[in-house]
């Protein structure tokens, strides 16, 4: 037995560090859960998310030149390219990309800076839940 | 050798292993390609690689990076901000590695390094018509044309202007 301690110690650190390297696994569903609850508490007569409005939104522009199609394409089941660097963007759709939308600092900071370039703000929760839904409604 | 120094000869070996696993995922800076062994950063790689490639930390001087990095709010017409730790590991990190010599005898106002006299002077033979082309977009996509970008490989024999 006492040849295997050394073993036990190496996967034991490797324990210990590996998890740290991996951001907190969330679904999209936790995270359309946490959407939900800051838009009832930003408005006590929330009627819901919606797909169909949330598409509206990602192929709109909203002042500036952008909109969320330019990089994500209108089709966000597929891969996008960034409009201005030509650098491929892998599907939003969680979907076609199980990736998406399982890491909410990660999601936050995507709205935030895309956001800030298609509308000039920062967007709702009511909008991110309604982008969220329109995106998991979309089939591979 | 008795079983037990065996034993003992083991046990080091396993430790001494298991503790370099360790301290290899830690620090992150590692010497990536054998053949160029430049220097590379997880958080970099990830952070600053999403939107364009990561531009090597040697493509512009520690000055022009301590001015990107205070800017990712308003970055080159784009919001590229980041949380307060992770701009200051991965400015730390380009300023280490940052370019020196010739490359850093002038920073661009601009701050780019498609602006610097180097990159305009090793660029001066490229057609005009070649950074129009739809799948260029823009000198700064240096993997349309320089299929080792990624990796910091800009040697002569693996460019390739698209057509
Ligand atoms: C200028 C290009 C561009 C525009 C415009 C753009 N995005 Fe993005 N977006 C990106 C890039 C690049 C990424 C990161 C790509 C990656 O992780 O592979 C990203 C990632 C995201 C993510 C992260 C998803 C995840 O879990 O990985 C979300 C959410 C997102 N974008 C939403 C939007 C919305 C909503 C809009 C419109 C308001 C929008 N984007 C417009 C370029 C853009
Ligand atoms: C949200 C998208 C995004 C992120 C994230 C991002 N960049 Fe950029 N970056 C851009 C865009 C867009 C350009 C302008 C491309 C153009 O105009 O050709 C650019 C240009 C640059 C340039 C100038 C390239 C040239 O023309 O010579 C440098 C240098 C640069 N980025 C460094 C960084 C560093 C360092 C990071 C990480 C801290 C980073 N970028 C993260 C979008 C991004
Ligand atoms: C339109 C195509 C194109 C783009 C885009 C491009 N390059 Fe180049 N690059 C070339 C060509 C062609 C050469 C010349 C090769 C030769 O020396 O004959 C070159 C040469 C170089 C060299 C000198 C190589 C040597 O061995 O002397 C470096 C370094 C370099 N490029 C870096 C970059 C960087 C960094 C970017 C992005 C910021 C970039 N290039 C974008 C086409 C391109």
């Amino acid at each position: 037995m006492q040849r295997f301690k050394p073993m036990a110690g190496f996967l034991l650190s490797a324990a210990l560090v590996l998890p740290g390297s991996q951001a907190a696994a969330a679904t999209p569903a936790d995270i359309q859960q946490t959407f939900e609850s800051a838009a009832r508490a930003a408005s006590p007569g929330f009627g819901g998310f919606s797909a169909g409005r949330g598409q509206a939104f990602f192929s709109a522009t909203h002042g500036n030149d952008w909109s969320c199609t330019s990089c994500h394409t209108a089709a966000p089941a597929k891969p996008g390219k960034h409009v201005k660097t030509g650098k491929d963007i892998a599907p939003m759709a969680p979907a076609a990309n199980p990736q998406r939308f399982t890491d909410a600092a990660k999601v936050e900071k995507w709205f935030k800076r895309n956001c800030k370039d298609v509308l000039g703000r920062v967007c709702t929760a009511q909008e991110k839940g309604d982008v969220l839904a329109y995106l998991m409604s979309l089939a591979k | 050798m008795n079983n037990a120094r065996k034993r003992l000869v083991f046990d080091v070996v396993v430790w001494s292993a298991s503790l370099m696993f360790v301290f290899g995922l830690v620090t992150s800076e590692a010497m990536a390609d054998s053949k160029r062994s430049f220097a590379t950063n997880e958080k970099w790689k990830a952070e600053c690689g999403s939107c364009h490639i990561a531009y090597q930390p040697n493509l512009l001087p520690a000055s022009a990076w301590r001015r990107i990095m205070a800017g990712l709010d308003k970055h080159f017409g784009t919001d590229a901000s980041l949380d307060a730790a992770s701009s200051a590991e991965i400015g730390a990190f380009l300023e280490r590695n940052a370019g020196s010599g010739k490359r850093a005898a002038s920073v661009p106002a601009s701050l780019r390094i498609t602006d610097t006299r180097w990159f305009v002077r090793k660029h001066d033979e490229v057609p005009r018509a070649a950074w129009k082309n739809p799948q260029v977009k823009t000198a700064a996509n240096c993997s349309a044309c320089h299929s080792g970008a990624e990796r910091g490989d800009f040697d002569e024999d693996a460019v390739r202007i698209p057509r």
